[in-house]
């Protein structure tokens, strides 16, 4: 007897949605346009200012990692090789864009309005970097995985509540994908149609635990689908797809046409962060190098070399520019009055409460000591 | 006997009982190759295979329910998040399902679980790392809750907990981790759970405490001394349950007490020990029992966690208050 038939082949369905995804590419590892029909509409300023912004933020980083092991930095994530899905995406915005990032989402804040001295308050624990100014649509720097994703749903609810002409975008790592804070997040957003983008970095490490084994899924845009998210997966280590992708989820949800999910492929060159972690214990060089022969300035770079729009000359005196930038800066932050516990009961509740209060009598006295 | 800190008592408990009993298994975020990001998984997936020791999706849910699921088939787990702060996220799987599992099944069913978490401050961690969250561990009916001030004490509990077939949630401070090294038996033995330990004897006033202020009090109890008071040092060593027998013990010897806490001073662990010795022991007592705790704010950002966390110099203060009342 022939075996009995199957009532139907879930294989297959998951096959054809999973071989849809292909990485959406624009500039090659060597700055070759390989996808002139999306090259987007920048002019040759815009495409200087946003090479200017990714070499500076690279310099950022390098003098992060150094003030961080001379102790005048605290908590830091670093963010080479990441510059183009931070930065681009970040570009595509406009200011009355809400930003939801994760801890290593500082240079979009950065971009997006925060004074740099706020960012390295941040980095040492200290309230005032979390006191953003007026009309930097931000949150903090989100610490648990996730949790961010699912506020992203209501800010974009809350944007469409008002009829504003603006998204809420969210940033989380590989990683994150596995939270339940992201499936609630995607589908909240579907469900009432939010002006949401949903990054997704994926830099292959979740800390040390590789991309594989967070999920059998071939891709991580592809979890959208199963909310009805339009999703899309690029190559985030161009910044010129990382723009183009970015800016038209834009335009869908200032459209009314709901949220996407855009996961962009790319790597960490550093370590999780500068807490002790040692990506050699989970990591090859050769995987590395492999991923830095993709590095997003070098092909930016290569790409405006070739336009007459970039020199050496040029990147030094950005280069030059970030190392004045961050030492005005870490000055400032050395000049901010040291935190409080008092300062910090005063930051708990609209009105203190009473138990605070007499709580507060106690440790005025014992700062004083 | 070996030298070893409180993290490698840890490694060695958990290696211990995964030779012991071949459904021990040990899991979560970072805890196969890299070993934990604190180290206290090193090794033991090379040495017992990555079926038993294992990376997971990072999702702090995931990993209490995953935890239940696999207790349900005869498995131990032994369950790492990563930092304690994470917990929030993970709350339902622990206090609302593992936690109730087995009065949920009328009392026929084990839930064998053990949650491992560093917590803790004084290490200059982001917002989310340090937090003290034992009281809301505490005040979930089902759950034991073990905090360890040494490596001895460590690993006899760790195995206590594994072999356990009520959920353990087993918090290790990260301040303790790698701060001193003692002998530690190197065959495998286990410390009562509930069982509180009596550091240090004295007559004046007795100092109760756990986890990483055990040593502040020792501290405390050193600096007292040398002015002619006896202070007898309590190392709860469990905060579900409380070991009310030797407390009660001790304060009827000494006729005055201080509960030391490093999480905030509201609803928290140290209240309750007031509560039940005011209780049991009213008549012992010849002053109030007071508090040392951190106050009631967010755990504080890390600028101002020298002053926020609770120190010698505060315990010293609160016994002399008590000693003069």
């Amino acid at each position: 007897m022939a075996p009995k038939k199957k009532s139907f082949d879930p294989v297959k369905t998951l096959e054809e949605i999973e071989s849809k995804f292909e990485m959406f590419q624009i500039l090659d590892q060597d700055g070759k346009v390989v996808n002139e029909d999306y090259l987007p509409e920048l002019s040759d300023d815009e495409l200087v200012e946003l090479m200017r912004r990714m070499v500076w933020t690279r310099v950022l980083d390098q003098r992060s990692i150094s003030l961080n092991r001379q102790g005048r930095l605290g908590f830091y994530a670093p963010t080479a090789g990441q510059e183009a899905s931070q930065l681009a995406s970040q570009y595509a915005l406009e200011g009355e864009d809400y930003i939801l990032p994760g801890y290593r989402d500082v240079p979009q804040l950065i971009w997006h309005g925060l004074p740099l001295t706020q960012a390295f308050l941040f980095s040492r624990g200290h309230f005032k970097g979390n006191q953003f100014p007026e009309g930097v649509n931000a949150l903090s720097p989100q610490i648990i995985i996730g949790a961010q994703y699912v506020q992203t749903a209501g800010v974009a609810l809350g944007i469409k509540k008002r009829g504003k002409d603006a998204v809420a975008i969210t940033y989380t790592g590989d990683g994150g994908t596995s939270q339940g804070d992201f499936y609630e997040g995607i589908n909240f957003a579907s469900a009432y149609k939010a002006p949401a983008i949903f990054v997704i970095q994926n830099n292959n490490y979740a800390i040390s635990t590789p991309r594989e084994l967070q999920t059998a899924a071939k891709t991580l845009a592809q979890k959208g689908i199963a909310s009805g998210v339009p999703s899309v997966l690029v190559d985030g280590m161009d910044p010129l797809a990382v723009y183009k992708v970015t800016k038209d989820a834009r335009d869908r949800a200032v459209a009314g046409e709901g949220p996407t999910v855009i996961e962009m492929m790319c790597y960490r060159y550093g370590p999780h962060t500068m807490a002790g972690d040692d990506p050699t214990r989970y990591r090859t060089s050769d995987e590395d190098s492999d991923w830095e022969k993709k590095d997003p300035l070098v092909r930016f770079r290569l790409y405006l070399e070739e336009k007459n729009l970039w020199s050496e000359d040029k990147e030094n005196e950005v280069m030059e520019q970030a190392k004045e930038d961050v030492k005005k800066a870490i000055k400032e932050a050395d000049n901010t009055e040291k935190q409080s516990v008092t300062q910090l009961m005063e930051i708990m509740y609209d009105e203190m409460p009473s138990n605070l209060k007499e709580q507060y009598e106690v440790y005025k006295e014992k700062e004083s000591k | 006997m070996a030298q070893m800190t409180m993290i490698q008592a840890i490694t060695d408990a958990m290696a211990t009982e995964l030779r012991n009993d071949e459904n021990v298994l040990v899991f979560g975020e970072d805890v196969g190759v890299n070993g934990g990001v604190f180290r206290a998984t090193e090794g033991l997936q090379k040495e017992f295979g990555d079926e038993r020791v294992f990376d997971t999706p990072l999702a702090e849910s995931g990993l209490a329910s995953m935890g239940l699921g696999l207790a349900v088939e005869g498995f131990r787990p032994v369950v790492e998040i990563q930092f304690f702060g994470f917990v929030f996220e993970a709350m339902d799987g622990i206090a609302g399902q593992i936690a109730r599992h087995r009065y949920r099944s009328g009392g026929s069913k084990e839930m064998p679980v053990v949650i491992r978490a560093p917590f803790g401050g004084g290490v200059h961690t982001p917002e989310l790392h340090a937090d003290s969250l034992e009281g809301l561990m505490a005040q979930s009916p089902g759950l034991k809750v073990v905090i360890p001030s040494n490596p001895v004490d460590a690993k006899g509990l760790l195995i206590e907990a594994i072999r356990s077939n009520d959920p353990v949630v087993f918090l290790e401070h990260m301040k303790l981790y790698r701060s001193f090294r003692e002998d530690v038996p190197e065959e495998e033995y286990t410390v009562e759970i509930g069982k509180a330990n009596v550091k240090r004897e004295g007559d004046d006033i007795t100092l109760i405490a756990y986890g990483a202020m055990v040593q502040e009090a020792i501290k405390a109890a050193d600096a007292l001394a040398e002015e002619d008071v006896s202070a007898e040092v309590i190392d709860l060593r469990t905060v579900s349950p409380i070991d009310y027998d030797t407390l009660i013990k001790s304060v009827e010897k000494t006729n005055r007490a201080v509960v030391i806490q490093e999480a905030q001073r509201q609803a928290g662990v140290a209240s309750n020990v007031a509560a039940e010795l005011s209780e049991r022991a009213i008549l012992s007592l010849e002053a109030p029992i007071m508090r040392v705790t951190a106050p009631d704010t967010v755990y504080s950002f890390t600028q101002a966690e020298g002053v926020w966390l609770p120190n010698k110099d505060d315990i010293i203060e609160r016994a002399k208050q008590v000693l003069d009342f």
